[in-house]
């Protein structure tokens, strides 16, 4: 104790000399990695069923490309409904109002309880069990009406069954982050005179957005996958164009491995968005923030400390 | 006992301690007829079946300080809570600066008041929690001007000048930038009341605002309330120092289970209880 506390020059104690301890069943397992990736890569290169020249051609050819846009778009479109219809079923949900509160329970009981396939069926179908949607009196006159082949196109329909969907999903992840933050915090937002939507929007929601991002990063992720559903409605994204030009050029294998590459490509680049979406919203929690793998790259090729 | 005794504030300043005069005689300012700060009748509050207060009558005056002292569970501070309508009340009357908390009168009918209302009448009195509640996700700085450019849409300017003189007089002036995770928890404490202070409010309510700290932190809280209470601050302040009631109370009050046991001038009441509860919490607490 009274040695740490005296000044002057610090001499550093002799580091202890001891045998570290061996692994020997990390060497047994790189064996047995090393072979399997061996014989991945040679199957990779040498069965021609592969067709890798096949699929370099078609990768990026306009249908394909049109569909991985359809994917994306379908993607944030869904995943932006999904979150705004979210937030606004969990404060239903968790308002006082039982009215409120037994409208988001029953929307969640019946989006959540059935399949999404089978939802994004019914959506395009629609039109079958309504002909028309006027506006009126009931049982009086209609002073508008529409056809519904019209108003639902399978555009919509997909939209629709995918974003009302996630909705549904959405609402309980924003409700578990509502109800992580501490009492204290709305209570102290109270005693400002705040109301309560400024509480929420204002104290509430950015410290629960720390609960939220990691699964919302994890729906959205899920979401890209599942537009593949939507080839049932059938709206043409990213699956649906490889398995037509895997139906016509009977190269079904290859098509596969394509979207896959495609549906790969897409979710890694989801990743790093989720990462620096964390990174902002923990904010005040940590207390420096850790540097993000450019700016530890950054500080590596140059040897400085970033400020 | 049932009823409560019913609570004075120090009326005659008692001038013998210079100390304490300033904080003391400046009820003189306010006009005779103005009504006191806090005033409660017969107040109770049930939380389900437990009586948690039973009829509390107790009076405040502008620029006066009251302690609150109990032991814990004894009401002190869903009183407090009470005052600013984060707990609602089960019976009697209760009204700040002889505006009645959570309700309207008119024509001797009550009527409740929207959370809007009760939302503004809260904008005039500041509370300073055991926990701080500070926003972790906001600055120092963000913290104070939050309410003052939120709730009064204040121009922000003039909010960040304000909001830099109270980060001042809580001593952390240059600590602005600073998240509550960076600050330590007096110093979290401190920023708590410059943040309540920035809504200008008429009354301050403390909840035990040195439980949660260090003793090597609790002074620096405490200064900073004691300079509130001799600019002249009305102040409740639920607490168990003792010394700090003693030395900047112009009244005190003991509560044990839901009632009023005895309240009084500070010094009188720590130095000569008169009811056995008071004697006997005394003597464990001093």
């Amino acid at each position: 104790m009274s040695d740490t506390l005296t000044k002057g020059p610090e001499t550093r104690p002799a580091p202890i000399k001891a045998v570290p301890v061996r692994h020997p069943g990390r060497w047994a397992a790189v064996v047995v990695i090393a072979v399997l990736v061996a014989m991945a890569i040679n199957s990779i290169v040498t069965n021609p069923n592969w067709q890798w020249e096949f699929q370099l051609q078609n990768a990026f050819s306009e249908p394909v490309l049109h569909g991985v846009w359809t994917t994306l778009w379908l993607t944030v479109a869904a995943m932006a409904m999904g979150v705004l219809l979210g937030i606004v079923l969990a404060v239903m949900r968790l308002s006082p109002n039982p009215v409120l509160a037994g409208s988001a329970w029953f929307y969640i009981w019946i989006f959540r309880g059935t399949p999404v396939l089978v939802q994004l069926v019914i959506w395009a179908n629609l039109g079958s069990l309504y002909r028309q949607i006027s506006l009126g009196v009931p049982f009086g006159p209609a002073w508008f009406t529409i056809d519904t082949r019209n108003l639902i196109p399978n555009a919509v329909a997909a939209l629709l069954g995918l974003g009302l969907n996630e909705a549904a999903y959405m609402s309980e992840i924003i409700r578990a982050g509502i109800l992580s933050v501490d009492e204290g915090q709305s209570e102290a937002a109270s005693a400002l005179g705040f109301s309560r939507m400024q509480t929420l929007r204002r104290v509430v929601l950015p410290q629960a957005m720390r609960v939220v991002v990691p699964p919302t990063g994890n729906e959205t992720i899920s979401m890209l996958k599942t537009t593949s559903l939507v080839s049932a409605v059938p709206y043409a994204e990213l699956f649906f164009q490889t398995s037509s030009i895997g139906s016509r050029t009977f190269q079904v294998f290859p098509t596969l491995v394509m979207a896959s590459l495609w549906y790969l490509a897409m979710t890694s680049v989801l990743m790093i968005g989720q990462y620096y979406i964390e990174r902002y919203y923990a904010r005040g929690s940590v207390r420096v923030l850790p540097p993000t793998p450019l700016q530890r790259l950054r500080m590596r090729l140059t040897g400085k400390e970033l400020r | 006992m049932s009823e409560g005794t019913p609570v004075r504030g120090r009326g005659q300043p008692d001038a013998v301690e210079p100390g304490v005069a300033s904080a003391a005689t400046a009820g003189a300012g306010a006009p005779a007829s103005a009504p006191p700060m806090v005033k409660a009748e017969q107040l109770h509050k049930y939380f389900g079946a437990t009586h948690v207060l039973k009829g509390i009558d107790l009076e405040v005056k502008r620029r006066e300080v009251m302690c609150v002292v109990g032991p814990s569970g004894s009401g002190k501070s869903t009183l407090l809570r009470c005052i600013n309508h984060l707990e609602k009340i089960d019976a009697g009357r209760l009204s700040v600066d002889g505006e009645l908390v959570g309700y309207r009168e008119r024509s001797g009918k009550l009527y409740e008041l929207r959370e809007r209302e009760v939302a503004h009448q809260r904008r005039d009195i500041g509370m300073v929690f055991q926990r701080f509640n500070l926003f972790p996700h906001m600055t120092a700085m963000e913290n104070v001007m939050e309410a003052p450019c939120r709730v009064k849409k204040e121009p922000k300017n003039a909010v960040r000048e304000r909001a830099q003189a109270l980060l001042d007089r809580v001593g952390l002036g240059d600590r602005g930038g600073a998240y509550p995770s960076q600050l330590s928890g007096g110093q979290q404490q401190r920023v708590a009341i410059a943040r309540a202070l920035a809504m200008q409010p008429k009354l301050m309510l403390f909840d035990e605002p040195t439980s949660a700290l260090d003793p090597e932190l609790v002074g620096e809280v405490l200064d900073v309330m004691r300079r509130l209470a001799l600019d002249g601050m009305t102040m409740v302040v639920v607490t168990h120092e003792m010394g700090f009631a003693r030395e900047v109370g112009d009244s005190l009050v003991f509560m044990d289970d839901g009632v009023v046991v005895e309240a009084g001038d500070p010094k009188e009441v720590l130095l000569r209880p008169q009811h056995e509860r008071t004697k006997t919490f005394l003597s464990k607490v001093l």
